[in-house]
């Protein structure tokens, strides 16, 4: 384990890596590059993961001995890489995967964003019983998507060991995103300490990683800074509920360190571009714990796909990356020289750094990392209170009160919803033949979607297809919605905090983002390429809190973690609206498997299709989904320990 | 037996009591295997299966940890003589329902004294973040005669991150004691941490054999600056005192002891 929580230091230590690691020169790879001619895609760098390609793959997972740090470690590796190759599937191929398992433990490989009958998802325990030693699983499913994804283990702490790979699905007709070149560029967070350690330590100590808490010294140099009275009042607002607005993440540089396809920073991985020329780089989270905050200086980047979806081109300085989400952009460099792919943490403890170069050994300037955010007590869902101390609120109880009620506001009345009202009319005129038995939401609220032939599968909007269903625009669907039952919060052993006021926060960047002087991608910004498919209006809504107790390090939905917990039940054909309000004051990155979590940023009918979504503290946050597949699919936070910690949830799509 | 050799024997067996416990609670964090059971289902066969097929559920937010704290490993010296002070504790169990064992003592030349070691079962307290009710036995095991207590507790954190913890011990006699410990940890800076820690005893009933007067019977309160090399590990010095009052500081001034002491203090912080 690393001692000082230095990242500088990690740009001076030796790099050597084994087995997949052939050298670290991209000299010899150029020379190559400019014999062959310029590939469809990024030549790799000598050290990046191979592409495999086609329909049918061999992976094999087995233990590694690696060397990020400049100390040796053992990872768990797919095909003797770390991360594992890229796999490039086709759209409307089927595919077979053949999965071997050398470890002396169980594993598993879930698809993450891939729509793929339950039982190939991957998710021991519930998907399938997981791989077992010496054992080979053959997944095998049709491939209905394109898009950027990538794959990682869904057995205990292997995706932090290194089990995650790319997953590139190309469309089956023209990409409408136009490229000269394309990179993968995955983000991950490794450590030399064994997760399990990690996980424990957390317990006993929930900021042991944490190296920038607040100092007695610290507080004087606030008071210089916003006043005594000030610094005292704000400090012990904190301190009354036992929190620190220093808590960013729960796992940091310390321990960490930041990887660019698999390489450290100073072990700088490069991708080569003729100047002119449109680089498509395929952003993937892979990380266990970590928040990236990326930008390249000196280049704009025009984001053309989240989640695997495109999405209107909204061209921005910055974006910030939840763990498990993807980000396709595109960037024009018009000069030879070279850029920096610069990916901070979110704490500001360490960054994932890379290079887009017009020849190989090219490096620009490393920026320096950005102030450190702090939470503020809006976090807390405390800004909207006028006249209430912020200290008062734990000891309250809460029972009985609607959260969403405080601003008086209902779901109806929230914006995120009015879009989809916003996309009647567009809708109507849009009924599409058999799908028409809806008139009455009220007698059939669990309705089934085609009578005869069981259930649809809804494609992934793209340029062919056509929103299967539209409501007669009556104008009074909402009231039709069955509401959630409400969710009685208490503060206890598993909730440190229930927020007060929440309140949509699509329009922010996130915590640190805010006013930097650059352009940042936020969830508003989000509008898909392609009209949803899926024109229903939910008949149900269901309204979950991500809460926890940061100190216990216990995690949950509505104050319950995964072991105490009932199944959530969909009925096969419903559309559902989900609503998030997180009472943490960390940000979640919810992930959901088998169906797209449609986000409900006022785009109506345009509204993006994501598996992942950022759920920051005290924000309510609403989408709808479709449940077209039957099976019991995961439903948890992708930050790796708050799941093992209980943020996870069964959800059963019933035929 | 002369009184001596009396001593000795009695000195050797709270030596080697104190010592297995100590021993019981190192070992705590090996003796427990990781209680993330695999799943026993059936081998994968590479094919489909049905949804409806009841498989168990993942282990998630229900693993066994334990951790060993020794809070204080301490040399301790002063014009009133040297001593050896350790305080720890240790736990293993789930979120829910854990297992503490907890002891601490002094032991000098001639003898081992406040000797004091728990076994408690622990569990968070409804409708409090981080509270935990404990209830337990407690062991004097020392060199004064030996006693046993029914213990009944909270520890936890209380606001402006305030470590607290107050016990109440009832002895089959009708004899009451209560124990109050408090500690707060000060950063200086991300490593340089000032720790004020306070420990009070109280007691219903006079017991001459230990010594012990009702009322409030001592004090021991201390600061302690540490360097955390890593978490686990922090190297600190200190001051302590320790003082009797009342009716102990009767039996104190009867034993031809001081009734208080002032000393530096110099050790380690460990946790595993």
């Amino acid at each position: 384990m690393r001692r000082a929580p230095k990242s500088e230091g990690k740009q001076v230590l030796p790099v050597s890596r084994r087995r997949f690691v052939q050298g670290v020169a991209a000299g010899g790879a150029l020379a190559v590059l400019e014999g062959t001619g310029w590939p469809v895609y990024g030549e790799p760098a000598p050290h990046d993961p191979p592409t495999l390609t086609g329909q049918d793959f061999d992976l094999t997972i087995d233990s590694l001995p690696v060397n990020f740090t400049g100390r040796r470690a053992s990872a768990v590796a797919v095909n003797g890489t770390v991360p594992g190759p890229v796999l490039r599937w086709r759209e409307g191929d089927s595919v077979t995967l053949a999965v071997t398992n050398r470890l002396k433990e169980t594993t598993s490989i879930h698809w993450h964003g891939v729509r793929v009958p339950a039982d190939m998802d991957g998710v021991p325990g519930l998907s399938f019983r997981g791989i077992a030693p010496g054992e080979t699983f053959h997944y095998r499913f049709p491939v209905k998507q394109s898009g950027t994804y990538w794959y990682h283990s869904h057995s205990m702490f292997q995706e932090q060991t290194g089990l995650m790979g790319a997953l590139i699905i190309e469309p089956r007709g023209k990409d409408p995103v136009e490229s000269d070149r394309e990179y993968v560029v995955m983000l991950s967070d490794w450590t030399d300490a064994n997760p399990g350690t990690v996980y424990s330590n957390l317990k006993q100590q929930s900021d042991y990683y944490n190296y920038h808490r607040q100092t007695a010294p610290g507080f004087l140099a606030e008071a210089k800074k916003n006043g005594f009275w000030r610094t005292i009042s704000d400090r012990s607002a904190w301190a009354r509920m036992d929190m620190s607005p220093a808590d960013i993440a729960d796992v940091s540089g310390a321990i960490y360190t930041y990887l660019l396809n698999g390489s450290s920073p100073n072990a700088n991985w490069t991708g080569l571009f003729r100047p002119g020329e449109r680089v498509r780089l395929r952003f993937i989270n892979a990380s266990s714990m970590t928040f990236f905050d990326v930008r390249i200086p000196g280049l704009k980047m025009t984001v053309v796909q989240a989640d695997g979806n495109d999405i209107e081109p909204v061209t921005v300085d910055e974006f910030r990356m939840g763990v498990a989400e993807t980000y396709d952009v595109v960037v024009s460099p018009q000069d030879a020289g070279a850029y920096t792919i610069f990916a901070q943490s979110e704490d500001r403890s360490g960054y994932a750094r890379g290079t887009l170069a017009s020849s190989a050994g090219r490096s620009a300037v490393i920026p320096p990392m950005d102030p450190r955010p702090q939470r503020t007590m809006a976090d807390m869902g405390m800004g909207n209170m006028k006249g209430m101390k912020a200290g008062d609120m734990p000891g309250m109880d809460m029972g009985g009160m609607n959260m969403s009620g405080i601003d008086g506001m209902t779901a109806k009345e929230m914006p995120t919803s009015s879009g989809d009202k916003a996309n009647q009319p567009g809708m109507a005129g849009m009924d599409m033949g058999p799908k028409t038995a809806n008139h009455d939401m009220d007698a059939m609220p669990e309705m089934e979607m085609g009578s005869n032939s069981g259930t649809t599968t809804f494609p992934q909007p793209g340029p062919a297809t056509m929103p299967i269903m539209a409501m007669a625009g009556t104008g009074n669907d909402e009231a039709k919605l069955k509401a959630s039952s409400p969710v009685h919060l208490h503060i206890g052993p598993q909730v440190d905090n229930v927020a007060m006021g929440v309140s949509e926060r699509l329009h922010d960047p996130g915590a640190g983002l805010s006013g930097n002087g650059r352009r940042v991608l936020t969830y508003a910004d989000l509008r898909a390429r392609y009209s949803g498919v899926d024109g229903r209006p939910p008949t149900r809504e269901i309204e979950l809190h991500l809460s926890g107790n940061m100190s216990r390090y216990i995690w949950g939905f509505n104050g319950q973690k995964f072991s105490g917990a009932e199944p959530i039940v969909l009925k096969l054909g419903e559309r559902v609206r989900f609503v998030l309000v997180n009472d943490t004051m960390m940000e979640h990155p919810i992930h959901l498997h088998g169906l797209w979590s449609e986000l409900e940023n006022g785009h109506g009918a345009f509204n993006p299709y994501k598996h992942t979504l950022i759920v920051k503290p005290a924000e309510r946050l609403s989408y709808l989904i479709s449940a077209d597949t039957p099976g019991r699919w995961a439903f948890h936070c992708h930050l790796l320990y708050h799941m093992e910690a209980g943020m996870f949830r069964t959800v059963v799509v019933q035929p | 037996m002369s009184t001596l050799q009396k001593l000795d024997c009695q000195l050797a067996w709270t030596r080697l009591a104190s010592l297995s416990c100590a021993i019981a609670i190192a070992a705590l964090p090996f003796g427990c295997a990781p209680a993330r059971a695999q799943m026993s289902m059936p081998q994968p066969e590479g094919k489909a299966v049905a949804t409806s097929q009841p498989l168990g559920p993942a282990m998630m937010g229900d693993r066994v940890f334990a951790h060993i704290l020794l809070d204080q490993f301490e040399g301790r010296t002063g014009v009133s003589g040297s001593q050896l002070r350790w305080d720890g504790e240790g736990w293993i169990g789930t979120d829910m329902n854990r297992i503490w064992l907890k002891s601490e003592g002094f032991s000098d030349k001639a003898r081992v004294s406040d000797g004091d070691h728990e076994v408690l079962y622990d569990r968070p307290i409804p409708r409090m973040r981080y509270f935990d009710a404990q209830v337990g036995v407690r062991a004097d095991l020392d060199s004064d005669p030996a006693r046993v207590w029914a213990a009944l507790g909270i520890e936890g954190m209380a606001p402006y991150f305030f470590q607290f913890a107050p016990t109440l011990y009832i002895r089959n006699d009708g004899n009451v004691a209560g124990r109050l410990t408090g500690s707060y940890d000060l950063l200086l800076s991300q490593r340089w941490i000032v720790q004020p820690e306070a420990e009070l005893n109280f007691y219903s009933k006079d017991d001459p054999g230990r010594r012990i007067g009702s009322g409030l019977s001592d004090l021991d309160a201390g600061v302690r600056l540490r360097y955390e090399v890593r978490r686990k590990f922090g190297p600190y010095i200190g001051f302590a005192y320790n003082g009797t009052y009342r009716n102990t500081a009767s039996y104190s001034r009867q034993a031809g002891e001081s009734t208080s002491s002032r000393r530096f203090v110099f050790g380690l912080r460990l946790w595993y």
